[in-house]
Formats: C-alpha cells, structure tokens, sequence
C-alpha cells in the first residue's frame, strides 16, 4: 500500500466526525495542515511586526521583505489602485507558499494539491474580480471581451473566445496549482519507491534523483505561490484597469 | 479473422486498462468528494481567519514600520546635510580667522621689525656721536700735544745743548744765547723738523 504514490492525498478523519445538518465538516488532515500554515504565518509576522528597530532583526527583516515583495508585485502588475486588495493578495500568497512548503517535509499532508481548495480560492478570486470590474465600470466592463482594433467580421467569433477564455480563468488558475503540486509529490514518491524496491544496489539513481528533485520541488512549490499570486494580480488589473 | 483478432485486442486491453485504473482509482483522493465540504469549511474557516488578522493587526504594524524607518532615515539624512552645511560654514569661518590671524601676525612682527630697527639706528647714533666726541677730543688732545711738542723739543735741545758744550768745553754757555740758536734754527729749518 505505501507503494501506491497516490495514498499521500488521502484525506482522514483527525478525531470526531462533526455533521452540521446534511453536511460532514470534520477535522482531517487537511484540515490540520491549513491550521499549522496560517498559524506559522501569524506566528512569523506577528513576531515580524513586534519590535521596530531601525537596524531589523532577522525575523523582522524576513516580515519586511515578504511585505515589499508583495507590494511590488502588486504595485508593478495591477498599478496604484490595487492597493486596497494588498491584504488579500499578501495572505493567499502567503498561505499558498506555506501550504506548498509543509507540504515538502516528508510525511505531511499538502493541502494544494488537492482541486478542491485550490478551486474554491480560484472560484473566489474569479467571483470577486468579477464583481469588483462590473461595480468600478459597471456594463462597461464587457467591453472586456471586445478587444479594439479586430475587424467586424471576426468580431464574433473573438468575443466567444474572449468569453470562453475569462470563464476558464477559475479552472485553468486551479489546476495549474493541483497539477503541479501533485504531479511534483507523485513523482518524487514514485522515486522514493524506486530507491526501496532497487535497494542498496541499484538504489542510489533513484535516491539522487529524488535528491534533485526536492529542490526542485522546493522552487515549484515557491513558483506556483508566486504565480498564483501574479495572475491574481493580472486579473485584478483587468477589472481595475480596462484595457480593451 | 484480423478483424475478430484486433477487436478481442481491443476489448481486453480496454479491461485491462480499466483494471489498471480501477487500482490506481483508489490512489486520486482529490476525485473522492467525501471531504469536499470539509476542506471547503475549513479553508474558509483558516483563510478568513488568516486575513483577518493579518489585514487588521499584522499587515498595518509592518506598513507603519517600514513608514516610520523611511520618515526616520530621511529626517537623519537631512539632520546629516544640515550638520554639513553647519560645518561647512564653520570650516569657512576657521578659514577666515587662520587667514585674519596669519595678517595679524605678519603685522606684529613687521612693527617689532620696524621698533627694532629704529631702536638699533638710535643706539647706533647714539654710540656714533660718542665715538665722534671722543676722537674729536683725542683730535683735540693730539693736536694741544702737537702744539706744545716743539717748545718742549726746543727746551730739550737747549738744556742738551748746555750739558754737551759745558762737558766739552768745560765752561758755562749762557742758556739764553743757546736758546736763541735753537729759536734761530727753528725758525729757519722748523718746516724741516716738525713738518709743517
């Protein structure tokens, strides 16, 4: 059974079953994994934001280069009136990166890999852009999906293009993260098998790969967080700023 | 007959494939909806807290932090280029007073210069009038002495003169007729003797 790549996305009951009418909201493994993330981040910048001294001690400077690199990214992709979602952008980056990285220490549980969450984060990020670009332009949002300069006769055809592609938005943001931290987790499982059935002779290929690819994994899983969070970003800057 | 071979081929690798995946379905937990509700609860549950917490307490102290150090490294940098300036200004005064000192100093020794020349000049008249008067007197003693040499010389001639003719002659010469002699002889060769 442990030779099975996919038992490690295995969700389990952690203690009583807990019903709330027809639904089950027990508290599972992946349940613990998001407490652990967004406790470490409170942990983290809560002692990041402790203390001000003007010579920053490390956790501090750690809090405050996080801070600025989210600001930056925000400010350099979504312009100026992204501020007001700062705090968003800052916590989903933050609890997709750390989610990511509990999720590389063997024997842990990776709450991103598993559709449903990244869906439901990509599903309100869809939503609330949406009624975020209809409340700044109101109807005049749709001219989203009408991009200038096409010539009438294609006019039609792009605009269900433009369509299709904005719908797709939410799944393609969604599995974009799933895949990539699954497919990463399977593979290096898959490894980690291969080093056990080829033992002490034929182990050491695999073992080496599996070495490779944790770092690999390491920056995937730093990669998909930033990514997650740019393309929030990206359409973000759509409602905000109507380009077409 | 291939037929027949292809579609058997077919039909059980189909099996075969869906066995594969009936094993491995087991293995694709996040298809498996029993948690779905869950890990929805709970993610709301952890996010919502997360961000509350962090827009409401966490995220603003850092903000106002990185404020504050940005405010408190500008003020600092302006204090610095006041106090340069300041020094600046100060350093251009001390220039002023070295320079003003340096005058002042060059003046002073001029005038102590000048005294002390003057003082030396006086002095030196001085001691040159001195030694004016004294070799005016000597001048005066020498000529007095001058004066009176040949009448003291003419004495000595006569008394000599006296002396010699009486160990000669053995007689006494009347002193006024030797004295007339040399009077003479003076008179006519006085130039010659004295030279005058």
């Amino acid at each position: 059974m442990a030779a099975n790549p996919m038992t490690q996305f295995e969700v389990y009951r952690i203690g009583p079953e807990i019903k709330v009418g027809a639904f089950d909201i027990s508290f599972t493994n992946a349940s613990l994994f998001m407490v652990i993330s967004s406790l470490a981040i409170l942990i983290i910048f809560n002692l990041g934001s402790k203390k001000n001294s003007i010579l920053p001690n490390k956790i501090q400077l750690l809090a405050e280069l996080s801070y600025s690199f989210v600001s930056k990214m925000i400010s350099d992709t979504a312009g100026s009136k992204a501020k007001p979602y700062f705090s968003f952008i800052f916590s989903l980056f933050m609890f997709v990166l750390f989610c990511n990285m509990f999720g590389m220490i063997p024997y842990t549980f990776t709450v991103t890999s598993h559709i449903i969450v990244t869906f439901i984060l990509a599903a309100f990020i869809f939503i609330g852009v949406t009624v975020i670009g209809f409340i700044k332009h109101g109807f005049g949002y749709l001219k989203l999906f009408v991009p200038s300069g096409v010539p009438i006769v294609l006019l039609p055809l792009i605009v269900v293009i433009e369509i299709i592609s904005y719908l797709s938005r939410p799944i393609s943001l969604s599995v974009r993260l799933f895949a990539n931290m699954m497919a990463g987790h399977t593979m290096m499982k898959v490894f980690g098998g291969f080093v056990v059935s080829l033992g002490i002779v034929g182990g050491w290929l695999p073992l080496s790969f599996s070495v490779a690819l944790t770092g690999l994994e390491i920056l995937v899983a730093f990669l998909q967080a930033y990514v997650f969070a740019i393309l929030t970003c990206i359409y973000l800057n759509d409602a905000l700023n109507l380009h077409h | 007959m291939f037929k027949k071979i292809f579609l058997y081929s077919l039909i059980t690798n189909f099996f075969f494939t869906k066995k594969i995946f009936a094993a491995e379905s087991g293995g694709m937990p996040q298809l498996d909806p029993e948690f779905w509700i869950s890990q929805i609860f709970w993610l709301v549950l952890t996010f919502g807290v997360l961000y509350i917490v962090l827009s409401k307490l966490i995220l603003p102290k850092i903000s106002a932090n990185l404020e504050l150090r940005k405010s408190q490294i500008q003020e600092n940098i302006e204090a610095a280029e006041k106090q340069r300036e300041s020094s600046e200004a100060k350093l251009k005064e001390f220039d002023g007073i070295i320079l003003k000192s340096k005058i002042e100093a060059k003046n002073i020794f001029k005038d102590a210069r000048e005294k002390v020349i003057k003082n030396i000049n006086s002095k030196k008249e001085i001691l040159d009038k001195q030694i004016d008067d004294e070799i005016k007197k000597a001048e005066v003693e020498i000529d007095t002495l001058k004066q009176s040499a040949p009448e003291k010389i003419n004495k000595i001639a006569v008394v000599t003169s006296t002396e010699i003719l009486k160990k000669l002659i053995g007689a006494e010469v009347n002193n006024s007729s030797i004295s007339a002699i040399v009077d003479d002889l003076v008179k006519k060769n006085g130039d010659k003797y004295y030279g005058h």
